[in-house]
């Protein structure tokens, strides 16, 4: 026994530093599947309230749908709880097969491997394919386990500012010396929801012979108007080399990530990307349910259509309220509140109303670019948008805030 | 010699970090990092500028988040290391 007073102490210290800068993350327990109404413990015993969830990654509303938990009880009974091993060793059923064969055909790629989560595939995928001579040059915005992935890998590294392609392009004339260049890019970017573009993208990477690489987590099935991603919103499939994406969001919003793209690169990732060497597989049911989620999104684009719909709908319905807006056309929708004691106490003023929406701020977001995201879903009805606008109309009337632009709310809370 | 340095690393990191419309005034003694102009990850690139600039190699234990928070600290930095 080695976890002595002085450790504890110590532990508890950081603890009440992190309280003390207000980034504490309080316990929210869920008493219920994952959908559109929900029913929530918080603060933790507190008893249970019924609210209408508005920040989950339950884009497309297959987390609890009937026809993929049926499909999961199937891969249960068929092919067992886990596998027990590595997909080298002993953790590959034909049902990874396929699923691997179904993500190449629905992303438009050449090859796909499987990977427990896609933080695991973006932090195996740069170390397996690059080395000291080749350089990556990324978005300044990129998902943290994409920061991560990169750093773990010995190619040398460099950023450009957040879609700028005068910067990018200058970017790939100072690194046209190296052997490889990779530039990296979220398709949509999870706290803004813009949308990355990557047919100018894909045409400087053209240009200048370097790779691209897309994390379309945000994005896999419903952006593009057959749900297929952000390269095909851009008409740009053929020119991507790699995507990683989840299984763990509109896909059906349980685990599991994958590596997609050309066939070498992705073959190097089987022989040499660690977390997939060295981590479990992905269990049977939910590979399983994954299929499933392949097979109801490609007969029908019926759930990306209402996603769509939503999301404009509840886009025009705050917009109309006088809330400040960042202009997009994705289901995240940032109500912007840049102070972050607004975002914060907001959001905990919408719960009040049935709503459950979470404020961010710094360091997840820029300093002063504090706000509430909303995520849309296609579980949403009509009636839940109409409620959680009119709750974000009275709160945001409470908080006199209605009408004001960035400056006006700025000089009304700072930043 | 001094101030020519500092004007050097205060245009490219106002060149390298501040959109066009952004109207952020930025001086020697502005925190670049602790105020989120700058973030760990992209700090790299004025990594890479100094090396390059000044011929000089910057270990990551000195190429710290704190030594990169102002020009003036990122020029006390690049100082020692020209000898």
């Amino acid at each position: 026994m080695a976890y002595t007073d002085k450790a504890r102490k110590q532990y508890q210290e950081q603890i009440e530093e992190i309280k003390s800068k207000g980034l504490y993350k309080e316990k929210r327990f869920i008493c219920s599947p994952q959908d559109a109404a929900i029913t929530v413990e918080y603060p933790e015993g507190a008893p249970k309230a019924e609210v209408l969830n508005f920040c989950a990654n339950n884009y497309l509303g297959l987390s609890s749908h009937p026809e993929v938990v049926k499909a999961a009880h199937e891969g249960l009974d068929k092919r067992g709880y886990g596998m027990s091993s590595v997909r080298f060793i002993c953790g590959t059923q034909d049902i990874h097969r396929e699923l691997q064969d179904r993500m190449s055909k629905f992303l438009g790629m050449e090859d796909t491997l499987l990977f427990p989560s896609c933080m695991d595939a973006n932090s195996g995928v740069f170390e397996a394919i690059l080395e000291e001579q080749d350089v990556i040059i990324a978005d300044r915005l990129i998902h943290a386990s994409l920061v991560d992935g990169i750093r773990l890998c010995s190619a040398q590294y460099d950023t450009f500012k957040h879609m700028d392609m005068k910067h990018l392009k200058k970017k790939l004339e100072l690194h046209s010396d190296k052997r490889h260049v990779l530039v990296v890019t979220d398709g949509v970017f999870s706290m803004d929801g813009d949308l990355a573009p990557l047919d100018e993208m894909c045409d400087l990477c053209d240009q200048y012979g370097a790779m691209i690489l897309v994390d379309d987590s945000h994005a896999s099935g419903f952006i593009g108007k057959t749900g297929r991603g952000t390269h095909e919103h851009f008409n740009c499939i053929d020119k991507v080399d790699l995507i990683t994406t989840t299984f763990g969001k509109g896909l059906g919003g349980a685990s599991g990530g994958c590596v997609s793209g050309r066939r070498e690169l992705i073959e190097l990732c089987r022989q040499k990307a660690r977390p997939y060497l060295f981590s479990n597989s992905m269990a049977p049911p939910i590979v399983n349910a994954s299929i499933k989620v392949i097979d109801l999104i490609s007969k029908s684009t019926e759930l990306r259509d209402k996603l769509e719909w939503n999301a404009a709908y509840f886009r025009k319905g705050v917009e109309d309220a006088g809330l400040c807006v960042r202009p997009g056309n994705t289901p995240i929708v940032p109500v912007m509140l840049y102070n972050a004691k607004l975002a914060n106490d907001m959001s905990r003023d919408m719960y009040a109303e049935g709503i459950y929406v979470i404020g961010f701020f710094f360091p997840v977001v820029p300093a002063g670019a504090a706000r509430i995201r909303v995520q849309l879903s296609a579980a949403h009805t009509k009636e839940h948008i109409d409620k959680a606008v009119a709750a974000f109309t009275k709160v945001g009337e409470k908080y006199g805030i209605l009408g004001l632009d960035k400056k006006g709310i700025i000089d009304k809370y700072g930043m | 010699m001094a101030d020519e340095m500092k004007d050097m690393v205060l245009e490219y990191v106002i060149d390298e970090y501040v959109d066009e419309d952004d109207d952020e005034e930025i001086g020697y003694d502005t925190p670049l990092i602790s105020s989120g102009i700058v973030d760990s990850f992209s700090m790299v690139s004025l990594k890479v500028f100094l090396e390059k600039k000044y011929k000089i190699s910057l270990p990551d234990n000195e190429a710290t988040p704190e030594a990169f928070d102002t020009v003036n600290s990122i020029c006390e930095l690049v100082k020692k290391f020209q000898g």
